[in-house]
């Protein structure tokens, strides 16, 4: 974050509304499929439509409880307060990617009152790491519905002279999450930003993908300016949607020095009607004035009259609260400290709630979760890697990463074998250990067998130095031994109890 | 018999016991509306070769059902998937739905035949069908005079005998004011008993869909067939259709009628009065308690409604722009002139009208005082009714303060025209029930014109209220008069 000049103090004080698009199989309103379900992402435009979506004369919303639901889930998980009745509002605009030209949206009875979530940060606004915590106010969290997109340009970036439509988007369910002002720096902001992305995916209520929009931030920025004793509140400045957190840390930083410089240019103070609406030129790094934000009032809510009340009571309450699992920090810590792994482990693991739940799965048919975590990071990121796939959906089971786990534990097989066998527990549903004996991945332990290795090797002349070497002292040499013994045995010795015997029967 | 004259029940039982085809009675409503829809211009759109066919399905028994055969007319405001719809407006002059009204489908589930589609005031908005692109509809007694609206078409083809039944729609008593004004039976159901989907929306926590009869027997059967809760509609009522809600002979025993001051009003033309005092004479003879009701925030009606009403229209129509379907203007020169010019050349005055007055209520600084306020006297309103309710089974009043008036007479006067629904419009704005029923004619410059009277019953109740409706019919020869057509 810049530093300001000598000669005045100042405090960045920054807001964020958070839209995600909760992943539902239908829309918002009507059976129609939800362009932010996995199964849809690559719908061709125009093909995710019913005439509801379309608002067609005549045809009524109705409720998708399930969306109702992971909106509760995000609640419970910020700590909100949940509205025992929430009702819809309609917020009147004209625009041609919204078809009705109202937005069914939540007005003043939100399905999430107020709740908080803690973030890592320290005094001066810089997230630290340090362990101190900061608290983010959530003022509310409400359900509406997504427009369509407009496009001015066809797709492919021809020019066109006229704009198209795509109405797959309208009607996705959007949670839209407040925050109170508590942010201090950019990267607060961020982490927060992060850590909401975390919740939400673990929840299973968004997939969460940035660059499709499945969240897009939309921080509000001023900056009180203390000078000789008096403060000056610099106008509120929304940017809108911010969907990296690149752009959320760039647009925060830009503003924050821009409001500055445009106080000491213009002296402009926060004031009614003073809010205005900006974009972000990611090439560029700078925010871009966009059209004056409407007046609230302009949007002439009122209560859906095609909608009913939704009362939450305490039955489902408690149902959906079954549902809200720990979340992704108190997993990490879980993981630190019960199972020892490293935290950049932890957090790659925590990084795709997907993998997170495997590795949970494998986990619950007790493997040992430090090796387990290993065996997944590094044999099953780098085939997810080579397939394009994620770990999880690699095919194996967590019963076979288990077998290689315990394989492994009980020396049984070598790191090159546990790695072929992973790769072949992938493609196949035969049990680990079979299939470990099938591709002879087992190490030979049988001494019997062994020895006549050993005693072969021992009596090659060739070998007269290194078993000098060995006699006096110089365990490196055994590997000059070794190699040939695993040639002999097709690679599948023991290399622990090879060494053992050889120095034994050197050493005497 | 005569199939034109029949009543709808008459008229399933006879095709049941085949004593007349379906294909017969299709083909005789077919000529009578080529010979008189010219005249009248009550019908839209008329479905000849499919009703045909789907007369020609019932005889030979694919299609079946409890009313198999029955030729009914719709109001163009309930979607099919075939044919227009059109809502009498320039803006959906060439709209055709993907998809048919959960009512119309009930209606064919049943064995119906789908006639055509009636004309109205444009979205609905209006009491008299004259605000239609598609010209005023006259009223088959006196064709000088408005058939009233908005459902103005379906209440003429009924009078006029174009049908065996029609559906309108009911906002501020669309359905009963017509139907008081063309002598026939119309009744609004509770607000959520039938289904809202495919009704093209004016007002809606107001617009309920409703038949036009002969009889209330007529009502009774479509309401039975049409009424229950419909997935589609998040406001349609999970209340349980009662079995018997046809049973409209079983007279309730010592059923008690409201008369509130309020609706007895010197402005009420001296036949109106009259006709509603011979009402009141009729129930005392069969044994029913007159009691006194008090509605006092029954003047509180007009107001509330129209701000209610406009509030919803004006969202309700924001998708009418020419973006994506609807008139679109030519050669907009950029998106705001898109929006209004094809606004304005697609909508009529009147919905334009209702359109800027419910903006204007649910402007910034106007909604507490204007739309809010609104709401806290229609649930007054609505109070009013329960506690009348404690007292009496029905209220009895007159349906309209007049006869039909002469076209032309009120329309440039919105303020007068909008009073025509005064003693319709607080059962919308309540949810109750409200039906109107033929209570004699009056001569006017020579002709006779139909008057109504009305009974309004808490909601949920229209058993009880259809009961009590008979009562009156069966007693009385008024549902037997027919207009000179």
């Amino acid at each position: 974050m810049p530093t300001a000049p000598a000669d005045i103090k100042t405090t960045l004080i920054v807001g964020m509304e958070i839209h995600v698009e909760l992943s539902t199989r239908s829309k918002m309103w009507t059976s129609a499929p939800n362009v932010a379900h996995s199964d849809y992402f690559d719908a061709e435009p125009n093909t995710l439509l019913d005439p509801v979506v379309i608002g067609m004369p005549g045809v009524l919303p109705v409720i998708n409880e399930q969306a109702v639901e992971m909106a509760v889930r995000v609640g419970l998980a910020l700590g909100c307060e949940i509205a025992r009745t929430t009702k819809w509002d309609r917020k009147s605009y004209y625009y041609p990617d919204l078809p009705k030209n109202y937005q069914i949206s939540q007005y003043d009875q939100p399905i999430c009152g107020e709740g908080a979530l803690d973030i890592p940060a320290d005094d001066n606004g810089e997230a630290s790491g340090g362990g101190e915590m900061r608290t983010i106010r959530i003022t509310r969290a409400h359900l509406e519905e997504d427009a369509g997109k407009l496009m001015h340009e066809a797709p492919g970036g021809a020019p066109i002279d006229h704009s198209i439509v795509d109405l797959n988007r309208a009607g996705t369910p959007l949670l839209e999450i407040v925050t109170e002002p508590d942010f201090r720096s950019p990267d607060e902001a961020v982490t927060f930003g992060q850590m909401l992305r975390n919740i939400c995916r673990h929840l299973g209520v968004t997939e969460g993908d940035m660059q499709r929009g499945h969240m897009r931030f939309e921080p509000n920025i001023n900056v009180h300016i203390e000078k000789d004793g008096e403060t000056f509140k610099t106008p509120i400045v929304e940017i809108k949607n911010l969907n990296s957190f690149k752009a959320v840390h760039g647009a925060i930083t830009h503003e924050y020095q821009r409001q500055i410089d445009e106080w000491r240019d213009t002296g402009k103070v926060m004031g009614a009607r003073s809010k205005s609406t900006r974009g972000w030129d990611d090439n560029k790094g700078i925010t871009t004035p966009q059209r004056e934000k409407e007046d609230e009032d302009e949007y002439r809510y009122f209560p859906d009259p095609d909608l009913v009340t939704v009362a939450i009571d305490d039955d489902w309450l408690s149902r959906i609260k079954q549902t809200v699992t720990e979340l992704p920090d108190a997993k990490r810590s879980r993981y630190v400290d019960e199972y020892g792994l490293s935290p950049v482990d932890a957090g790659t693991l925590l990084d795709d709630p997907g993998l997170t739940r495997f590795y949970e799965d494998t986990i619950a048919v007790a493997a040992d979760p430090k090796r387990a975590a290993a065996m997944l990071l590094n044999y099953g990121s780098k085939l997810a890697n080579e397939r394009g796939q994620g770990v999880h959906e690699l095919g194996i089971t967590p019963d076979q990463v288990k077998t290689i786990a315990d394989l492994s534990s009980a020396d049984k097989i070598g790191s090159t074998a546990a790695a072929d066998l992973f790769a072949l527990c992938c493609d196949s549903d035969d049990p680990a250990e079979a299939l470990a004996e099938k591709h002879g991945l087992l190490q030979v332990s049988d001494t019997g067998a062994l020895e006549g290795f050993v005693d072969q090797v021992l009596a090659d002349a060739k070998n007269a130095k290194a078993i000098e070497d060995i006699r006096g002292g110089k365990d490196k040499a055994v590997g000059a031994l070794m190699g040939q013994i695993m040639k002999l045995s097709k690679g599948q010795a023991n290399p622990k109890l090879v060494t053992q015997m050889i120095v034994g029967k050197v050493r005497g | 018999m005569n199939p034109t004259d029949a009543t709808l029940i008459e008229l399933r039982d006879a095709i049941a016991e085949k004593k007349v085809s379906a294909v017969e009675i299709t083909r005789t409503y077919l000529d009578r509306i080529e010979k008189h829809n010219g005249a009248l211009n009550v019908y839209h759109e008329v479905y000849a070769d499919r009703a045909l066919d789907r007369a020609g399905q019932v005889d030979l028994g694919e299609v079946t059902g409890a009313l198999a055969g029955v030729p009914i007319a719709i109001k163009d405001l309930l979607c099919t998937d075939y044919g227009h719809t059109t809502c009498s407006s320039k803006m959906l002059a060439n709209f055709q739905a993907p998809y048919t009204a959960t009512a119309v489908r009930k209606l064919e589930d049943a064995g119906a035949v789908i006639l055509g589609k009636t004309n109205m005031d444009e979205f609905a908005m209006g009491s008299s069908t004259e605000n239609s692109a598609c010209g005023t509809t006259l009223n088959p007694w006196d064709t000088s005079r408005v058939p009233g609206g908005s459902s103005g078409g379906s209440a003429a083809a009924m009078a006029a005998g174009l049908c065996a039944a029609s559906i309108g729609t009911d906002t501020g008593g669309s359905i009963r004011q017509p139907a008081a004004l063309c002598g026939v039976v119309g009744m609004k159901p509770t607000y959520g008993r039938i289904s809202r989907y495919g009704l093209v929306a004016f007002a809606s926590s107001l617009d309920q869909v409703g038949p036009f009869t002969r009889t209330v027997a007529d009502t009774a059967l479509l309401l039975k067939i049409m009424m229950g809760q419909d997935a589609l509609d998040s406001t349609s009522a999970s209340v349980p259709v009662p079995e018997d809600v046809d049973r409209v002979d079983e007279t309730p025993k010592g059923f008690r009628i409201g008369i509130a001051k309020q609706y007895m009003s010197d402005a009420n033309d001296p036949a109106v009065a009259a006709a509603t005092q011979q009402a009141i004479q009729v129930y005392k003879d069969h044994g029913a308690t007159i009691v006194e009701v008090d509605l006092p925030h029954t003047e509180y009606g007009i107001p509330v409604y129209y701000i209610v009403a406009t509030a919803e229209a004006s969202s309700n129509l924001a998708r009418y722009d020419g973006v994506h379907y609807g008139h679109r203007t030519d050669k907009p020169g950029d998106l705001i002139d898109l929006y209004c010019r094809s606004r304005a050349e697609g909508f009529g005055d009147e919905v334009k009208r209702r359109i800027m007055l419910g903006t204007y209520a649910l402007s910034s600084g106007y909604y507490d005082a204007y739309y809010n306020r609104a709401l806290k006297v229609r649930r007054l309103i609505s109070n009013d009714f329960d506690t009348a309710f404690e007292s009496c089974d029905a209220i009895l009043c007159p349906t309209t303060t007049g006869p039909a008036f002469k076209i032309g007479e009120m329309s440039d006067d919105p303020l007068s025209m909008y009073l025509n629904d005064v003693y319709t419009v607080n059962c919308n704005l309540a949810g109750n029930v409200g039906i109107t029923l033929p209570a004699g004619t009056t001569k006017v410059d020579g002709r006779d014109l139909p008057i109504g009277v009305q009974l309004l019953g808490p909601a949920f109740d229209e058993a009880r209220l259809l009961r009590i409706a008979r009562v009156f019919e069966a007693a009385t020869d008024h549902h037997r008069a027919r207009p000179p057509v």
